[in-house]
């Protein structure tokens, strides 16, 4: 704990600096609880997930923390061929999926779209994302009352998002 | 509006239906520039999408400027011959879209 609170505070100081350097290591660590202090710390206030531009913002803005899941499926192409038009297929077989997230790590918004599901539909979504850099297809998925998330690595060469 | 045109398929696949969509759209994530006089193109995205059938609601989708220009959106429900699918959507300008589309 005590580390973590230094952690916390030194990350307040110089965040520009320790936040870039650490956040590789704290990743690969898995300790999940410190990697929402920093992302705490990095972080202005992001109130609304649409502008959030960190994965962490955008599930904070969103009050979520989903765990990880193997019954959800993110299909999406190891190289994308044209950026700005990747196809993503994101399905579960969770019971009682209500909610379908899609997260992009490194695009500007990070949040790019919300399915709300009914009990009608097969728990499975196709749409076409703009990847901005490489980085991860987030699917998070909300069954009952917790979520789930899963991803996949896109590789990116040329840029989607304009510019 | 002839500009923003919508297609949609609907397919009868065993007990479920396929529905297939496509909403001609710039989606524009206001970060993008005019080459020729440099000024930003404001964002312009579909912010809402609804599918229907039956006037059941199907689906309902949330979307950023984050997905493609020319949004595409498949699914599957369970259905039978005869329904009517219906997709309907709107930007953040205010403009609306819909098509529909009986189930064969």
């Amino acid at each position: 704990m005590k580390r973590r609170t230094f952690l916390k505070g030194s990350l307040a100081t110089s965040v520009a600096v320790t936040g870039g350097v650490l956040a590789p290591s704290i990743i690969f660590a898995k300790d999940e609880k410190v990697e929402e202090k920093a992302a705490e710390a990095s972080s202005g206030s992001a109130t609304d997930p649409y502008k959030a531009t960190s994965v962490e913002d955008a599930l904070k803005a969103l009050g979520i923390t989903p765990e990880d899941s193997d019954k959800i499926t993110v299909t999406a192409p190891d190289l994308a061929e044209n950026a700005a038009v990747v196809p993503v297929e994101i399905s579960t077989t969770l019971d009682g999926a209500e909610e379908i997230i899609v997260l992009i790590s490194n695009n500007p918004t990070v949040l790019i779209a919300k399915f709300k599901l009914t009990e009608l539909m097969d728990p499975a979504v196709k749409c076409r994302f703009k990847v901005g850099k490489t980085g991860d297809v987030i699917g998070v998925v909300k069954a009952g009352d917790k979520y789930y998330t899963a991803k996949k690595a896109v590789k990116v060469t040329k840029g989607g998002c304009g510019g | 509006m002839a500009k923003f045109k919508t297609r949609l398929k609907a397919k009868l696949k065993g007990d479920k239906v396929n529905v297939k969509a496509i909403m001609s759209h710039p989606m524009e994530t206001g970060r993008r520039k005019d080459k020729k006089t440099g000024e930003t193109i404001p964002e312009h995205y579909i912010s809402e999408v609804i599918v229907s059938a039956n006037d059941k609601t199907v689906l309902t989708a949330e979307w950023s400027a984050g997905v493609s220009k020319n949004p595409y959106l498949s699914l599957n429900y369970a259905g039978k011959a005869g329904d009517k699918v219906k997709i309907s959507w709107k930007d953040n300008k205010g403009n609306t879209g819909e098509a529909e589309k009986t189930v064969k």
